[in-house]
């Protein structure tokens, strides 16, 4: 069966994305209308040089930052002109971030980090304790709950993070250069975890600018200057599971 | 399932743990606080342990009491004789026709004084003590007792006897635990025999009566003084209630015998007081001057809540990549507001109950030394004065705290990620 028959309706789309900064004579020009859909249960690397635009239409596309123009379409509604608190909601129950500096907060437990979403969704502590135990079993970290996140090394931080991302059970999983911080093995862990994850149906999208990294999505959306290069499937995908360490 | 307890104990546990990482800055910052509260607390402590100690004085005289002074004065300004002025303007006679009931129906009682001090000596013994030329009525009308022997007789007054009663502090520092009844004293080279003793009384308004020497008031001004005036009479009317009708025949009585005709009282050469008069003078006063010094003490709570709103602004900036990641995982600008504003909230709160425990403790130590001394000196925790200690820092953090949250609230999600 092909992704689109699995749902007919993009999970993400975006058409002619625009996105500027600052006004009048001072404006500089990030995005120039980017289209493009994701569909549920795709992974997809957006690449680029720094400067390109990518790490911005990451933004954009995770309810971090706004379009100034175009259209976003999210599960099929458009979500163009929600106010901050509706796109903290958004965030809060339909994504989850991985980040290349993983963000825990520090003087707080593996699991607190992990249950905070759950904090802001205003959950039953028990049920946000359940919940974010599950994720961190699932991403090996069963044995680390009660650690500290200045006690742990840098591959579980960030596999820290990608629970927390995972807790809210989100549509989509958005990793801005979640290996960038890591060392190539741990980053080749990350990547496996990743891929284990869109096996087990999630939708991810890596920003990364790392050709090698990229090629372990499915697909890759090449951004030069604010414009969509290129959109392929990859045609010879890189399985972590396959690989000791990860190239650079 | 939502639970708002899970999500408030968070926040507040959070505020906490920010709060113990920073433990010398947190207390540096509440330290404008701790003196603000503190200081309210002290001033009211003493002002409400200064009013009671006067208020006590004055109601252990007794409410149906009045004073006639010599000399006129502003009913609400202090008297003329309190300036150390002689004024001769009463005498003997004019404290007897008060006494007379036709001129004062309401009397009870009507002492008049004549004070002086002078070296009392027996058997070697010296002794400064204070003189009290008094009338029998002082035992009616200041309510004291006589221990042993007995209190001296209107004709030994009219007699000019050589006759002195002794208060208790004066009769221990001659006689130690002599008999006194019956020896002979000196006073100013005059010989007087003593005939009683009164009993411990303490102070009352502000005058240790153990330590007079009671003399009749004749004799007192005629062999010792050498004047025919009087310093002051004291009034007992039968009832506190009664007070207005006295006061007002005795102004009569007293314009009559001076040849005053004018009724405006411009031209008194003499005052006519209540205690409960004295009472409401002297509370205004103590009131008017804990508000003044409260006031003063509410701006350093000013400052205090600037030095807050400075470092909330500092921990906003500290913080700016936690905010960001909290707003990624789905934190609204009401959350995070909320996070700061508990935070300066706790941090007056904590500022406040130290100040709470400062300013009572030092009150109290107040309170401790003021009656070794021997002043009925009361201290008393006001459950009010605490509610609004902690009402009014938390009221600061929030006032101050305010700024700083909106502030970090309004930082856009991507933009505080990224900041270094």
């Amino acid at each position: 069966m092909s992704k689109q028959q699995l749902a007919n309706k993009p999970l993400i789309e975006v058409r002619d994305l625009i996105k500027d900064y600052g006004e009048g004579e001072l404006i500089t020009k990030v995005l120039f209308g980017v289209s493009f859909q994701v569909f549920q249960g795709d992974f997809v690397a957006i690449m680029g040089p720094s400067g390109s635009g990518k790490s911005t239409l990451m933004h954009i596309l995770g309810f971090l930052d706004k379009a100034t123009g175009g259209q976003y379409l999210f599960e099929g509604h458009n979500v163009t002109g929600l106010d901050d608190d509706a796109l903290a909601i958004m965030r809060n129950q339909r994504i989850g971030f991985v980040f290349q500096s993983f963000n825990l907060l520090p003087r707080t437990t593996v699991l607190e980090n992990v249950m905070l979403p759950l904090v802001y969704a205003r959950n039953k502590k028990v049920d946000a304790v359940k919940a974010a135990t599950a994720v961190l079993e699932s991403v090996g970290l069963g044995h680390r709950l009660d650690y500290y996140t200045n006690q742990i090394s840098g591959g579980e931080k960030q596999r820290v993070a990608i629970a927390r991302a995972l807790v809210n059970q989100p549509a989509v999983i958005f990793a801005d250069e979640p290996t960038g911080n890591l060392d190539s093995k741990s980053g080749i862990q990350i990547m496996r975890i990743l891929q284990d994850l869109n096996e087990q149906g999630n939708t991810i999208i890596l920003v990364t600018h790392e050709t090698s990294t990229g090629e372990h999505a499915k697909r890759i959306i090449r951004i030069k200057d604010g414009k969509l290069e290129s959109d392929k499937p990859v045609a010879k995908r890189r399985l972590a599971k396959n690989e000791d360490t990860l190239a650079k | 399932m939502s639970s708002y307890y899970h999500y408030l104990r968070e926040i507040v546990r959070n505020a906490l743990l920010t709060m113990l990482e920073n433990k010398r800055r947190t207390l540096l910052t509440t330290l404008g606080i701790v003196i603000g509260v503190s200081a309210v607390i002290i001033i009211n402590g003493i002002g409400a342990g200064a009013q009671g100690l006067i208020v006590g004085q004055v109601k252990k005289l007794g409410s149906n009491l009045l004073g006639v002074l010599p000399g006129k004065s502003e009913s609400n300004g202090p008297p003329a004789t309190a300036m150390g002025i002689s004024i001769t303007t009463l005498t003997y006679e004019d404290a007897m026709a008060v006494k007379d009931k036709r001129n004062v129906p309401n009397v009870i009682g009507v002492v008049p004084y004549s004070r002086g001090s002078a070296t009392v000596s027996w058997r070697g013994v010296q002794t400064e003590a204070s003189l009290s030329g008094c009338s029998v009525d002082y035992i009616a009308v200041e309510g004291g007792e006589v221990e042993t022997g007995r209190f001296f007789s209107e004709i030994e007054d009219r007699d000019l006897a050589r006759v002195a009663v002794l208060g208790s502090a004066v009769k221990s520092e001659i006689f130690g635990d002599n008999d006194p009844i019956g020896q002979n004293i000196k006073i100013k080279n005059q010989t007087f025999e003593v005939i009683g003793v009164m009993t411990e009384r303490g102070q009352v308004a502000f005058q240790n009566y153990d330590e007079y020497v009671f003399l009749p008031i004749n004799t007192m001004q005629h062999l010792i003084a050498g004047v025919r005036y009087i310093g002051l009479m004291r009034v007992k009317i039968d009832d506190e209630k009664n007070t207005e009708a006295a006061i007002n025949d005795i102004i009569l009585t007293l314009r009559e015998r001076h040849d005053i005709t004018d009724k405006t009282g411009a031209s008194d050469d003499f005052s006519v007081r209540s205690a409960a008069q004295a009472l409401d003078i002297i509370t205004s006063i103590t009131d008017a001057l804990r508000y003044f010094l409260a006031g003063m003490a509410a701006l350093s709570l000013l400052v205090g809540g600037i030095g807050i709103m400075n470092i909330m602004l500092i921990r906003v900036a500290q913080r700016t990549r936690e905010i960001g990641l909290r707003k990624a995982v789905g934190a609204t600008n009401n959350d995070i507001k909320l996070h700061f504003l508990v935070e300066s909230i706790m941090i007056t709160l904590v500022g406040g109950v130290i100040g709470i425990i400062i300013g009572e403790t030092v009150s109290w130590l107040i309170a401790i030394v003021a009656q070794y001394l021997g002043y009925d000196w009361p201290f008393t925790i006001l459950p009010l004065t605490i509610l609004l200690a902690v009402g009014v820092s938390m009221a600061v953090g929030l006032l101050f705290g305010l700024y700083p949250a909106v502030k970090a609230s309004k930082l856009s999600p991507m933009e505080a990620l990224r900041y270094e």
